[in-house]
């Protein structure tokens, strides 16, 4: 354990400056969801509809405003019909399950807090992402800059909202609400370059053992979105798990597309000349 | 992404199907303030242009036109809001990667200028002060009529994103032709050849930019040939098409008293090119929702970059 992280599993005082994040083990996630309550009860995020999908056991559908952790539940292979009974193993043969608890990225160049024209998004002694609910006009456009998927526009309030990592609790020497209730520590709470160096000796660890597809995946600083603050380790390709395989950061492009915006301006200046060229109009009719 | 095989799905694996990002939250103002934000940039530079070359009533036309759409812009913008009564946190920064902070301070510019340029050319008064806001209504018209290509550009929806270097252009054309169709609809006839013009290029530069940006686009185009989406774009692609050709033929003047020099087909033809103009931009719009709530759209050319990547 490093000098980081205090008693109560948070940031020890004095850590500020240092960039915390999320390590999520998704090959010892069982599924339980206990991150997916545990967040709502500590942020008071509201509730919405039960509904059940048809998903497999994910009923929550998909992060949101209301939704800060999701747990992913994919089902592959075929189980064996009819017979074989509930017992452990009976017809699993080729079945497995993936679980898999996603969570905002907290992005190393994040689109949100980039577009966001208000500055509600910033970052935080963490290297956190966090909305200012109190700034947010909820004009909408972090929805459509973030390649994840991950924020959005609640209809009570109309204020843009995601995961903070807990930044209460970490202010106060807390470990997030999601990793402290996560039973098996598939969710884990620490410095980013310690959780850097684990996930990388966890993925050894699991290709070793025959998950052969196993990968990280944010753990790569020179990816689209310079790498985040939430690193997953899954055993499949992450577009099984609804997390796009190669998410660029829209803004990185920003620079051409003003120019482009320029020489567009420029062509409508040149076809308002043009079309008011040819002989004044001043007492000339036709 | 001009690679028209990445959505060619098959081999491609999603989460039930399930989007990977998220609907835009933008509503009905939106594609309405595209359009009233280019026909106000645009006529304002049309306004100042007829001044200078001396054809007085286009401009007090454009001028009031330009007026007009600009008092309606920022009034959209706040209604598209969460929480309109903090529209004014817009001015708390001045954000350069931020397109929707950069318009915000181009508006704030804009639409006083345009407006006190409309409102002293109608009654006379500070003619020094009108000349002054006229010209920089001009000039801060022309990104008025680009700088939403940028806001739709910079997001992470596939069909707008990848029509970066595009859009601008099909934005701008739409402006000019939008600009030009009012006039001619309401200038003094005399007056009407340059704005008629205007009109005609713009709709001939709309029409070609928008064909470029879904040819480069390849299958990532697919939400503009199908749905909603795809009835808008068929739209406004007839209506700019029918109203440039109407715009182009000589025709006969119409009950010379009333109104000499313009004809039936020439007011038919800039009523089309501007109904052109506002489907091309709910086609852009709605365009948007279609490509995010597809996840091949999003997964296939991701997943094509990794397998290049891999080699």
């Amino acid at each position: 354990m490093s000098g980081l992280i205090g008693p109560e599993g948070g940031p020890a005082p004095g850590a500020t400056g240092v960039r915390f994040g999320f390590f999520t083990d998704s090959s010892i996630c069982i599924g339980c969801k206990a991150c997916e309550v545990a967040c709502k009860e500590w942020n008071g995020v509201p509730d919405h509809p039960l509904d059940f999908t048809a998903n497999s056991y994910d009923n929550t559908g998909t992060l949101g405003a209301n939704a800060w952790r999701h747990v992913a539940f994919v089902e592959q292979g075929t189980t064996t019909s009819g017979r074989g009974g509930n017992g452990p193993g009976a017809g699993a043969a080729d079945f497995r399950w993936l679980m898999s608890s996603d969570v905002c990225k907290h992005c190393s160049s994040p689109a949100c807090l980039e577009v966001c024209p208000t500055g509600a998004l910033f970052t935080t002694e963490f290297g956190t992402v966090v909305v200012q609910d109190d700034v947010c006009n909820g004009c909408g456009y972090c929805v459509t800059a973030c390649p994840f998927g991950v924020i959005e526009r609640r209809e009570s309030d109309g204020g843009a909202w995601k995961c903070t990592m807990c930044y209460d609790r970490m202010r106060g020497a807390r470990e997030p609400a999601c990793a402290q209730a996560c039973p098996t520590d598939s969710i884990q709470f620490g410095p980013l370059d310690e959780l850097r160096v684990r996930a990388s000796a966890r993925l050894a660890e699991v290709v070793a053992a025959g998950e052969e597809r196993a990968q990280l995946y944010g753990h790569d600083q020179t990816d689209g979105v310079g790498g985040t603050g939430a690193l997953f380790l899954l055993l499949d390709d992450p577009e099984v798990y609804r997390l796009p395989p190669d998410p660029v950061t829209p803004t990185r492009r920003l620079a051409r597309m003003w120019a482009m915006a320029g020489a567009a301006a420029g062509a409508l200046a040149a076809l308002l000349a043009g079309s008011l060229a040819g002989g004044t109009g001043g007492g000339r009719h036709r | 992404m001009g690679d028209p095989s990445p959505v060619s799905a098959g081999s491609l694996r999603t989460y039930y199907g399930q989007p990977v990002l998220k609907q835009p939250e933008w509503t009905w103002e939106v594609p309405w303030y595209l359009f009233t934000g280019g026909l106000a940039g645009a006529s304002t530079g049309l306004a100042w242009g007829a001044r200078t070359t001396g054809r007085p009533g286009l401009a007090a036309t454009s001028r009031l036109i330009g007026a007009t759409a600009a008092a309606v812009s920022p009034v959209l913008l706040v209604m598209d809001l969460g929480r309109p009564q903090r529209f004014i946190n817009m001015l708390r920064v001045f954000k350069p990667t931020s397109a929707m902070s950069m318009g915000s301070w181009l508006l704030s510019a804009f639409v006083p200028a345009a407006l006190s340029s409309g409102v002293l050319g109608a009654t006379g008064r500070l003619p020094r002060t009108q000349r002054l806001a006229e010209g920089a209504a001009a000039v801060l018209g022309l990104p008025m009529c680009t700088y939403t290509a940028v806001l739709l550009a910079d997001s992470s929806i596939p069909v707008w994103h990848e029509a970066r270097h595009h859009l601008p252009f099909v934005f701008a054309g739409s402006a000019a032709a939008g600009a030009g169709a009012v006039a001619t609809l309401l200038a003094p006839a005399a007056e009407v050849p340059p704005a008629r013009r205007l009109a005609v290029a713009g709709a001939v530069g709309e029409l070609v930019a928008a064909e470029v940006m879904k040819h480069r686009l390849g299958r990532l185009a697919d939400p503009y040939h199908q749905g909603g989406a795809g009835r808008w774009a068929r739209a406004a692609t007839a209506c700019t098409a029918s109203g440039a050709t109407l715009l182009t033929l000589p025709g006969r003047p119409r009950g010379e008293r009333r109104s000499p020099g313009m004809s039936v087909g020439a007011s038919l033809g800039a009523a089309l090119v501007l109904a052109g103009g506002i489907c091309q931009r709910w086609a852009v719009f709605r365009a948007g929702f279609a490509s995010a709530a597809d996840p091949r759209y999003t997964v296939g050319p991701q997943r094509e970059r990794r397998r290049a990547q891999a080699g």
